[in-house]
């Protein structure tokens, strides 16, 4: 496992969010994403840094990556596949969708393949409810309308990138080309 | 005649960029505010406008802001709600990614009404996309003196600084997401005192949430009295429907405050597909408790729809049809309230699990003669003992199934099996931890 020692621009870039605040404490949760950006996911050592950075103790730092669903205190894949399977969702068919990435990632949910190269999670409500079923990869943006097709491209794509390279799931991911039905 | 107001230029092309912005008479609303209005006044005309929350709670913006102390010392703040977590809810996010100028200027029209010169704005992580347009909106408004010092010449100054959430529903509740922002757990406080009085960093604090804030240049620019006569009386204005689920055209919708529920589903969204027949549909998120097909006949009013046992919550409208095991939603509903307590409160953290495990065997096609009984005791226990909203959701939720399609459970625990097409499932499924 790679150290997490912080280097010195990241730490810059930390420093430089506290005055957004009026408590450095408030700092925290921007400070973790900045290292997740970084290292993939946060690592005690890290979190030991950024306690020292903003006054706090080692498990005030600990007790906010622990708590939320997007902090990792471990390792996790290169490509994390976030299936929403919420009411939306579910009632199209997103049941199927994880159980396909399962059977083609010989995984189950909440596990990782043996390579590293991704992991699997079914998540809760990701707001696209009207493109459902959605799924997000690692924080890109999101896949839309999934079938069972669409999901063997996406992992094609994602196979064959270069191991550590993190590509857009499939080319087209482009929010703002969707179009609103405004009811008259 | 009802006329698009929100939405109006949603598809116009580049409308998140300022200059787009501003040559449909963007801004209008705030350099009205800045150069007619003294803050008290904007505050009785948000109140005129009897403008209610579109987050969930549907209380009265210009009420909520005239309970900031006028004498107060300590400086007060905005937090604008974009958290957007609410099952079935997907307005805000368009808003943001298509118009966050529209929630900038709300914004900074708010804060000069109520003397903050700090706004924060909460952004659940997911919206990465709607996190970066919005940014680029901001640092745009400073370039050009819309936000920042001395603001299109007023002295008035204002600050927006977002800050993104990490993956928890509950922050989305205004007292946890002020802990989560103050770089605490997301666990609601008690109240009183509510945030007007001790809010962030314990100043007064307005909470509001981000199709709230897109109304006021709108009122501002038009006045009180045409908001008001919109849609429903006691709730008037244009609201932001999202329809998705068993329906054929989902999407978000703008329409006015109390349209029957059934011309939304069966016109505007044009029923369930593949001619299929609509079962049941949940109104305002997953928290409002479902409706069967009969009853959709409902205005979709916050009195009304409180008054039928649901409420207008997010106006994340639902569908399920014919074929929809109403056992299998609220077993996902269900999981989704569970994984989402914040551990805070003991009826939630455990009456919910409790729930889920009658439930999953429910729908496993193992549930035991008396389980339904079960489910509607653990519901008396949990309801009205939780910290806050989050588990009276859940057991709302579960309320509007069971009394709605109890049949649906009797027939799951009588034979072992679902009446409907689909086969069990196993939607605990988890996500990587740690
Ligand atoms: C569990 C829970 C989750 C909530 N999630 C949201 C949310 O995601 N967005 C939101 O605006 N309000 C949410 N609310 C409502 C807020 O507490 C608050 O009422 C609202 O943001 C106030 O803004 P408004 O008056 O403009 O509606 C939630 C409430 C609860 C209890
Ligand atoms: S239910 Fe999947 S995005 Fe809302």
């Amino acid at each position: 496992m790679a150290t997490q020692k912080l280097t010195i621009s990241l730490k810059a870039q930390i420093n430089a969010i506290i005055p957004r605040y009026v408590e450095p404490r408030s700092a925290v949760m921007p400070a973790l994403h900045l290292i997740q950006d970084e290292f993939g996911y946060i690592s005690r050592e890290a979190m030991e840094e950024v306690a020292t950075i903003l006054g706090l103790t080692p498990v005030q730092v600990y007790e906010i990556a622990s708590f939320y669903h997007q902090f990792h205190t471990k390792p996790i894949g290169c490509h994390h596949l976030q299936v929403c399977i919420n009411v939306s969702c579910m009632l199209l068919g997103a049941e199927n969708i994880v159980s396909q990435l399962e059977q083609s990632l010989n995984i189950e949910s909440g596990q990782t393949t043996a390579d590293g190269r991704f992991t699997l999670s079914a998540v809760q409500c990701l707001g696209s409810c009207d493109t459902a079923p959605v799924m997000q990869i690692n924080n890109q943006a999101y896949c839309e309308h999934l079938t069972g097709q669409r999901v063997e491209e996406i992992l094609q794509r994602l196979r064959e990138a270069p191991m550590g390279h993190r590509p857009e799931a499939f080319a087209g991911a482009q929010k703002d080309q969707r179009e609103f039905t405004v009811a008259k | 005649m009802f006329e698009q107001t929100l939405l109006k230029n949603i598809n116009t092309e580049n409308y998140h960029q300022l200059e787009v912005y501003r040559t449909g008479g963007g801004y209008a609303g705030l350099r009205k505010a800045l150069n007619e209005y003294q803050p008290d006044q904007l505050i009785q005309l948000v109140k005129d406008s009897q403008l209610r929350g579109r987050g969930g709670a549907g209380f009265s913006t210009g009420v909520k802001w005239s309970f900031i102390p006028k004498d107060s010392v300590l400086p007060t703040y905005l937090c604008c709600n974009a958290d957007e977590s609410e099952p079935g809810t997907f307005k805000d996010r368009l808003l943001i990614e298509k118009d966050p100028h529209g929630l900038i200027e709300g914004i900074a029209i708010s804060c000069y009404a109520i003397g903050a010169k700090i706004a924060y704005i909460y952004i659940r992580f997911e919206f990465i996309y709607g996190t970066r347009i919005l940014q680029q909106a901001i640092d745009e408004c400073y370039a050009q003196g819309l936000l920042g010092k001395n603001i299109l010449g007023s002295g008035f100054d204002l600050e927006v600084i977002i800050h993104r959430g990490a993956g928890a529903y509950i922050c989305g509740e205004e007292t946890a997401l002020l802990e989560s922002l103050e770089g605490y757990r997301g666990q609601p406080r008690l109240k009183p005192p509510f945030p007007a009085i001790s809010g962030l960093y314990a100043s007064p604090t307005i909470i509001n949430n981000v199709e709230t804030l897109a109304c006021i240049p709108h009122i501002v620019l038009r006045g009180a009295q045409w908001f008001s006569d919109i849609g429903s009386p006691k709730g008037p204005g244009p609201r932001l429907y999202c329809l998705s689920g068993m329906i054929n055209k989902p999407g978000v919708y703008e329409l006015p405050t109390g349209i029957p529920l059934r011309e939304l589903v069966e016109e505007h969204g044009g029923g369930a597909p593949n001619g299929k027949k609509i079962k049941a549909v949940i109104p305002g998120g997953v928290s409002a408790p479902m409706f069967a097909e009969k009853d959709l006949d409902i205005a979709m009013d916050f009195d009304a729809l409180a008054a039928a046992g649901s409420m207008f919550g997010s106006a994340g409208v639902i569908v399920m049809d014919e074929d929809s095991c109403i056992v299998k939603v609220t077993l996902s509903m269900l999981e989704f309230f569970h994984i989402e307590s914040c551990g805070k409160c003991t009826p939630c953290r455990e009456g919910l699990g409790w729930v889920l495990k009658l439930l999953r065997r429910i729908e496993a096609g193992a549930g035991k003669h008396g389980d339904a009984q079960e489910l509607d005791r653990l519901g008396e226990a949990i309801f009205g003992n939780c910290f806050c909203a989050l588990g009276d959701g859940a057991i709302m939720a579960l309320r509007g199934a069971l009394g709605n399609f109890r049949d649906e459970f009797d027939y799951h625990i009588a034979k072992g099996h679902c009446p409907f097409k689909t086969e069990s499932i196993v939607l605990h499924r988890t996500r990587a931890t740690g």
